[in-house]
């Protein structure tokens, strides 16, 4: 018994000792014993998450502000302004969409923010009978940043006429009550990160599925996925039906956004992959330092590298397509399926290399394992 | 050498570690139940899904709504009376019926240690485990014995025996011993381990826990069979698993094989496990301290002995059917199931399907969460034998929408043991052109790699 406990021991230490001279294993260099993921999710937090929501809440702020002149004077100067408003939220709400935890989540944030097409017919229908509750899931599509668009940029062809529609008490007070909610929904989750959920997000740094690194890593590549690649792009293409459908398009009556929305939501989740303080030049801790701790080499490559090559390819793939996404759809639809065939391969980059270097499983299903 | 083999079946043992086996396996299949229950798993597993894995042959099998928790209840009720030893045969056989069942409801679900309950209820359909400290004994003195053939523990020790052994084998490989995977990627991820949590980054630790692993799985059979080092062997097995416990999310099976190990020591230890438990419950274990000996009807044993004898062949051929296939095994996974391959890869995968129309040209992709869980997404996106059943669900659900000439094609990329994904099915291949079947899978692209070892 005790020679075999002795042989144990022995060979262990030997196995020990074999493996340090393991040429290309080691960890490349800057990285200590153990990666701090705790000051990552705090990096994530103080320098990311919580600066970019107060930027967006000053915008959300200025838009319900400008709504407001609007409805008290509707004149065609007073449209400008609004539209420019409107044209900075949303760009700003780009910002902040992949942080769909939380208060957020709770809220359904994102759904009551951004879900695109509008449902047009209904909404003209409730704004001219008056009854509307917007804090109806059932209302998802006759709110947020795409009703305002069709109520600023939609309602007729020319400026005059649309503001000529705001004579009527109930298309003002429903162009309010659209602004007001976009700002209350969002002092809401700003005021949450504001306040306790910081310091809930950034101290539950347990590993499990519960854990921060986990699930916000669930959201951000499920943004990415699902919202970005799929809504941004794969819908209005038409990937999952054959039929390009260009009425699917993010910000459908504001003719020139569209593009510029789409790449500012890649360019949001790239600096968040890489760290990078908003409105700064400055990086912390992220998915790129902590790929690079766990030493993810793929081909001769560091997957962070190749990740952030990716990012490169969507983005100047991107400033090939038109202002308009709509009428790059109904011009040339290869130029957008082929912007989702390069979302697609970060997605795979993202989902499978990725979370698995990181062992963070895809599903939430918390079944036992082998 | 004839001699000494009807010898040895016709050698005798005390019952008592049959019966302490049957009391913590009854027990343990319970509680797994009531987990399973308490965990929402049915519901989440075999009730909400719209569509089930089936495994090749028993696409007939499929969860029966609201109905499977009447499966769940009468396997649950099987392992109580089991744990009791009352009507032992029939429970036995239902519970091995039920439980089975609820593993061919759908192979996403599949773990080696399921399969490992099932065979081993299976094969307890042959061993006598009620002859003592039973109900059926206690109520029926005709039924009660204290010695059971030899041949009754043995088989036992020989299925853990095999279980162990086969992990160990499937361990020498280049991945698991030379780069340390997959608990490279595992390890560092349990940083909040307390106590552990630092020395989990330590890559010598990946390298230590994966040889010491293989060495625990290779030797501990024959270190529990041998009385010297039993204790000590029982004191790793308990190491071990509590180890893996504290690491995975593993379940009851750690506890399951800790509780099994037990098969090994003496029918002392055990008889001094049984007198306190019934000094606890004022049962009167003299009752069944009777001395004597079942001797099985000269048909039934032959046909018991046929049985087992078939049942450890079949055991120790199947892991090794791999061999015909071509192409590496960890990733065309033919061959894989069934052979206690257990925690020897991080795989993952992304597919996207393909559905075209061959007259028209016109194509769409299918987004996979109109029809899947996420864990069956998961699941389906590494294995082929997966993919190659849902492709064939797609056209029979786009063919009543209204399609027309559908054909099915997947854009799918793996990644294994770390390495960057990679290509798996041809994206090129019509996957309605193939049925499943137990043949090779011509659709798989090779592998860029190369593992080296079994």
């Amino acid at each position: 018994m005790i020679k075999i406990s002795k042989f144990l021991f022995l060979a262990l230490f030997v196995f020990a000792a074999c493996t340090s001279d393991n040429g290309g294993e080691e960890p490349i260099s800057g990285s200590e014993n153990s990666f701090d993921r705790k000051a990552m999710l705090a990096n994530w937090a103080d320098n990311i998450i919580v600066p970019s929501f107060e930027n967006f809440a000053s915008s959300t702020q200025d838009l319900q502000e400008k709504t407001n002149s609007f409805t008290i004077n509707p004149s065609e100067e007073n449209l400008v302004q609004l539209r420019s408003a409107y044209k900075k939220a949303y760009l700003d709400f780009q910002t902040v969409s992949m942080f769909e935890i939380g208060k957020a989540e709770e809220l359904n944030y994102r759904n009551f923010l951004n879900t695109y097409p509008s449902d047009v017919s209904t909404m003209v229908n409730e704004i001219e009978s008056g009854s509307y509750n917007l804090s109806l899931p059932s209302t998802y599509n006759e709110q947020g940043f795409p009703a305002l668009d069709f109520l600023i940029n939609g309602l007729a062809d020319s400026d005059q006429e649309i503001v000529s529609k705001y004579s009527s008490e109930e298309y003002k007070s429903y162009l309010l009550d659209v602004s007001k909610r976009i700002n209350s929904l969002t002092i809401e989750v700003n005021a949450s990160w504001q306040g306790t959920f910081r310091d809930n997000f950034v101290n539950n740094t347990s590993s499990s599925s519960t854990g921060s690194v986990d699930k916000f890593t669930n959201d951000y590549v499920l943004y990415f996925e699902k919202f970005l690649r799929s809504g941004k792009i794969g819908f209005p293409a038409g990937v999952f039906t054959g039929e390009p459908s260009p009425g699917n398009v993010e910000a459908l009556y504001s003719q020139d956004l569209s593009r510029e929305l789409y790449i500012k939501s890649v360019k949001s989740v790239q600096d968040f992959f890489n760290g990078k303080y908003y409105g700064s030049n400055q990086t912390g801790l992220s998915y790129k330092q902590y790929l690079d701790y766990l030493d993810s080499m793929k081909d001769g490559q560091i997957l962070s590298t190749l990740i952030n090559n990716q990012f490169g390819t969507i983005l100047s793939q991107a400033t090939g397509l038109d202002q308009s996404l709509k009428s790059q759809v109904q011009t040339n639809n290869t130029e957008m399926l082929q912007a989702f065939d390069e979302l697609q391969k970060e997605v795979i980059l993202l989902k499978v290399d990725m979370m698995q270097a990181l062992s963070i499983s895809v599903d939430y299903v918390d079944s036992d394992g082998d | 050498m004839r001699l000494q083999i009807n010898k040895y079946f016709n050698s005798y043992t005390e019952a008592v570690p049959l019966a302490v086996f049957r009391l913590f396996f009854g027990s343990m299949m319970l509680a797994s139940i009531i987990r399973f229950w308490l965990n929402g798993w049915i519901e989440k597993l075999y009730i909400s899904p719209k569509f089930f894995f089936s495994y090749y042959g028993f696409e007939w099998l499929k969860p029966l709504g609201d109905f499977t928790y009447l499966i769940f209840m009468l396997c649950g009720v099987s392992a109580f009376f089991v744990a009791i030893g009352y009507k032992y045969r029939l429970f036995i056989i239902s519970f091995f019926l039920s439980f089975t069942y609820i593993e061919l409801m759908d192979k996403t679900t599949y773990l080696n240690h399921y399969y490992f309950i099932s065979i081993l209820s299976f094969l307890m359909i042959f061993l006598p485990a009620n002859a003592y400290f039973s109900l059926d004994a206690w109520k029926d003195p005709k039924k009660a014995f204290q010695q059971i053939p030899a041949w009754c523990i043995d088989s036992l020790k020989l299925l853990l025996a095999i279980v162990y052994f086969y992990a160990g084998l499937a361990k020498l490989n280049s991945d698991w011993l030379l780069r340390a995977m997959p608990l490279k990627i595992w390890l560092p991820s349990k940083y909040d381990l307390p106590f552990l949590g630092d020395l989990m980054q330590q890559e010598w630790v990946h390298y230590a826990f994966s040889w010491s692993g293989m060495l625990y799985d290779l030797t501990i059979p024959f270190l529990l069979l041998w009385r010297k080092t039993r204790f000590f062997a029982f004191l790793l097995v308990v190491l071990f698993h509590v180890m893996t416990r504290v690491l995975f999310p593993i379940g009851m099976f750690p506890y399951i094989m800790i509780v099994s190990a037990l098969i090994f020591f003496s029918p002392k230890l055990h008889h001094k496990f049984i007198s306190k438990i019934s000094s606890f419950f004022g049962i009167k274990k003299s009752k069944f301290d009777n001395s004597l000996r079942l001797v099985f009807q000269p048909v039934k044993r032959q046909i018991f002995l046929s049985v087992v004898a078939v049942f450890f062949i079949i055991q120790i051929f199947l892991p090794w059917r791999y061999l015909a296939y071509p192409g590496e095994l960890f990733w065309t996974e033919e061959g894989f199931r069934f052979s206690w391959r257990v925690m020897l890869m991080e795989k993952a995968g992304y597919s996207q399907f393909k559905i075209v129309d061959s007259e028209t040209g016109k194509r769409f992709y299918v987004d996979n969460s109109d029809f899947l869980t996420p864990f069956q997404e998961k699941q389906m996106s590494f294995q082929p034998d997966f993919m190659l059943q849902y492709a064939h669900f797609l056209a029979e659900h786009f063919r009543k929408s209204g399609h027309k000439n559908i054909e099915v094609y997947v854009e799918n990329y793996v990644a294994l043991n770390g390495r960057k994904s990679a290509p798996y099915i041809d994206p090129d291949i019509n996957l309605l052109n193939f049925d499943d079947s137990f043949k090779y899978k011509s659709f798989i692209l090779p592998f860029q790699d190369e593992i080296k070892g079994l």
